[in-house]
């Protein structure tokens, strides 16, 4: 009675984790598809809690231990869920992402222990003298495998998109990580096969081996490119909770891990289409090593003009139209209010003033929107690429707010660029075009900009956030 | 192992788990339909939202965690870890989305 309640309320936990994901693949929608998946996950896990019964009928036991961990976890979720900065956000999903990984590899050491001690295969048959030659150990391993390669992954990307850790890479890597991988593998069959003890020691074997591919796998990509490893990662975590929901029979571990699996992975490739490259191109990580061969662009260096902020102010008040390229550089600084002041305060002089908001603008894709949303910016005034770009040669002032590669004339004209063939926004077509960045920083591609050398093109240094304070307070002053 | 026996293992595993097959056949071409068009804008929320889906893991981790033996420290030890990770990964993931999403709804209006 209670495990067929149960299972009923695994249904309705599935249901809802596609009708979730289905209604956040639409803006009117997302938010309450999100708040229905999470409806349908904390009726899973006290449904969980309280009927589930195992094979021989056992109910689970350790009540104290159970509440205390989803209490403590629970807590500490939330509170950093609640602190996080926006421009922090992709960091963070990266980091509950490895919790989820690590989660998935525990549970694999544990069942497996469990398995050695005492041998169950569900299976009808059992093959003579070899014990773990079954799937359920199979599938065991899968799951500490990939969640141990997700977690350790995910720590790197969110080292990385916090600056705790640099890009690494050395000759041969792809070949190693290629042989890791393969001896992982061998390894575990060959676990299938051997005595229990022996096998006992090559499941931590696997685990620090498959630990220590997660970080060479992430470890040689730029970060420019986490956003699209999280998500790659991600789908990770999802086959590995799946892997759980095998082993357990459990209907809505395996469509919530399935899901979450193969809607990354398309997600994952539509991520990749936004900057135009390829997965492989992604993963092999041509933005960390390629940037040293590209001396055509660093010889496009030339005299760069500065602009004070009393011409700006000028300049941007007698323009009619100004379009704004906001970056990451506006999100380091904080500095969407101030941004959305400045555009309020030249829109009441009569000037129309857009933003262009570049797919991979930013440190994820719909960083500036959310951003900007945060400052009250109206969702009409966003314009995406495809929109604005036919719009630039009609625009008096474009000015980029610590955005850079995004508007890298060289992913046009440069075949030898590292970004080459990637969609950009063409700033250089406005009239003029003032670029507020803190210093000559390279973008996170790590090449030159040849826009900032452009005859049209005006430098405007210093933080954006008390830049554009001081813009706005000398365009009130004129 | 001859190649019969091999093909009989395979056989066998299949036959075992078809059930379960079958679901996550049928879901794989779920998850592709359901993502088919999204808007760049919503790839970080989606992103994030699936990332709280696969928190379902935690279920596993309970099962772990109710299932130990008072005197397997162990399995007593990694099972507390375990709900932990696993209530971190859905209760942040579902909050984190739902403040990304919160400011797509406040320009709505």
């Amino acid at each position: 009675m209670e495990t067929n309640l149960l299972e009923i309320i695994y249904l309705i936990g599935s249901i809802t984790f596609i009708l979730g994901l289905k209604m956040l693949s639409h803006p009117d929608s997302a938010r309450k598809g999100n708040l229905i998946a999470a409806a349908g996950m904390i009726t899973a896990i006290f449904g969980t809690i309280f009927l589930y019964h195992d094979v021989e009928g056992n109910s689970l036991g350790n009540y104290i231990w159970i509440f205390a961990a989803l209490i403590i976890g629970t807590v500490v979720g939330f509170y950093s869920a609640k602190k996080v900065q926006m421009t922090a956000m992709p960091e963070m999903v990266s980091l509950f992402n490895g919790m989820g990984g690590a989660c998935a590899a525990i549970i694999s050491i544990v069942e497996l222990n469990h398995f050695f001690h005492a041998p169950h295969p569900i299976e009808s048959f059992v093959t003579n003298g070899h014990p773990l030659l079954n799937g359920q150990v199979l599938i065991m391993s899968l799951g500490l495998i990939i969640g141990s390669v997700s977690f350790a992954g995910s720590m790197v990307a969110w080292g990385k998109l916090n600056g705790k850790v640099k890009d690494f890479s050395f000759p041969g890597q792809q070949f190693m990580n290629i042989g890791l991988m393969l001896a992982i593998l061998a390894l575990t069959v060959f676990m299938m096969f051997v005595d229990v003890e022996t096998a006992q020691m090559l499941m931590y074997v696997i685990f620090s081996l498959s630990l220590v591919y997660g970080v060479l796998f992430v470890f040689p990509i730029g970060g420019a490119d986490m956003p699209v490893v999280i998500s790659l990662l991600n789908s990770f975590t999802g086959v590995a909770a799946a892997c759980g929901g095998f082993l357990y029979s459990n209907s809505v571990m395996l469509t919530g891990g399935i899901l979450v699996g193969s809607a990354g992975t398309i997600l994952t490739i539509l991520m990749c289409k936004a900057m135009n490259r390829s997965l492989m191109n992604v993963i092999i990580g041509s933005f960390g090593g390629a940037s040293a061969s590209n001396p055509a662009a660093a010889g496009a260096a030339g005299d760069i003009r500065e602009i004070t902020m009393n011409d700006t102010a000028v300049l941007l008040s007698y323009s009619k139209s100004v379009v704004i390229v906001p970056g990451y550089g506006l999100a380091v600084a904080q500095a969407q209010h101030v941004c959305h002041e400045l555009e309020k305060t030249l829109e009441e002089k009569g000037v129309e003033v857009r933003y262009a908001i570049h797919p991979v603008a930013g440190r994820m894709p719909g960083h500036m929107n959310v951003l900007l949303a945060e400052a009250d910016v109206p969702y009409t005034k966003l314009l995406e690429m495809e929109e604005i770009n036919p719009e630039f040669p009609n625009t008096d002032v474009v000015l980029v707010i610590g955005a850079n590669d995004v508007v890298n004339p060289a992913a046009k004209r440069d075949p030898s660029s590292p970004i080459y063939g990637m969609p950009v926004l063409d700033v250089e077509l406005a009239a003029t075009t003032i670029v507020l960045k803190r210093g000559m920083a390279k973008g996170y591609a790590g090449i030159e900009n040849e826009l900032f050398y452009e005859p049209k093109t005006r430098m405007l240094f210093g933080d954006a956030k008390a830049t554009l304070q001081k813009l706005v307070a000398e365009i009130k002053a004129l | 192992m001859d190649i019969n026996f091999t093909l009989f293992l395979i056989l066998n595993f299949f036959y075992s788990y078809r059930e379960l097959i079958t679901i996550v056949i049928l879901s794989i071409f779920l998850g592709i339909e359901i993502i088919g068009s999204v808007p760049s804008v919503l790839h970080t929320p989606l992103m994030s939202g699936a990332n709280a889906i696969h928190g379902v893991v935690i279920i596993g981790a309970i099962i772990v965690m109710g299932k130990a033996e008072p005197d397997n420290y162990l399995a007593l030890i990694l099972g507390f870890l375990a709900v932990i990770l696993g209530t971190l990964n859905v209760v942040g993931g579902f909050v984190v989305t739902d403040r990304m999403l919160e400011m797509f709804k406040k320009k709505k209006k």
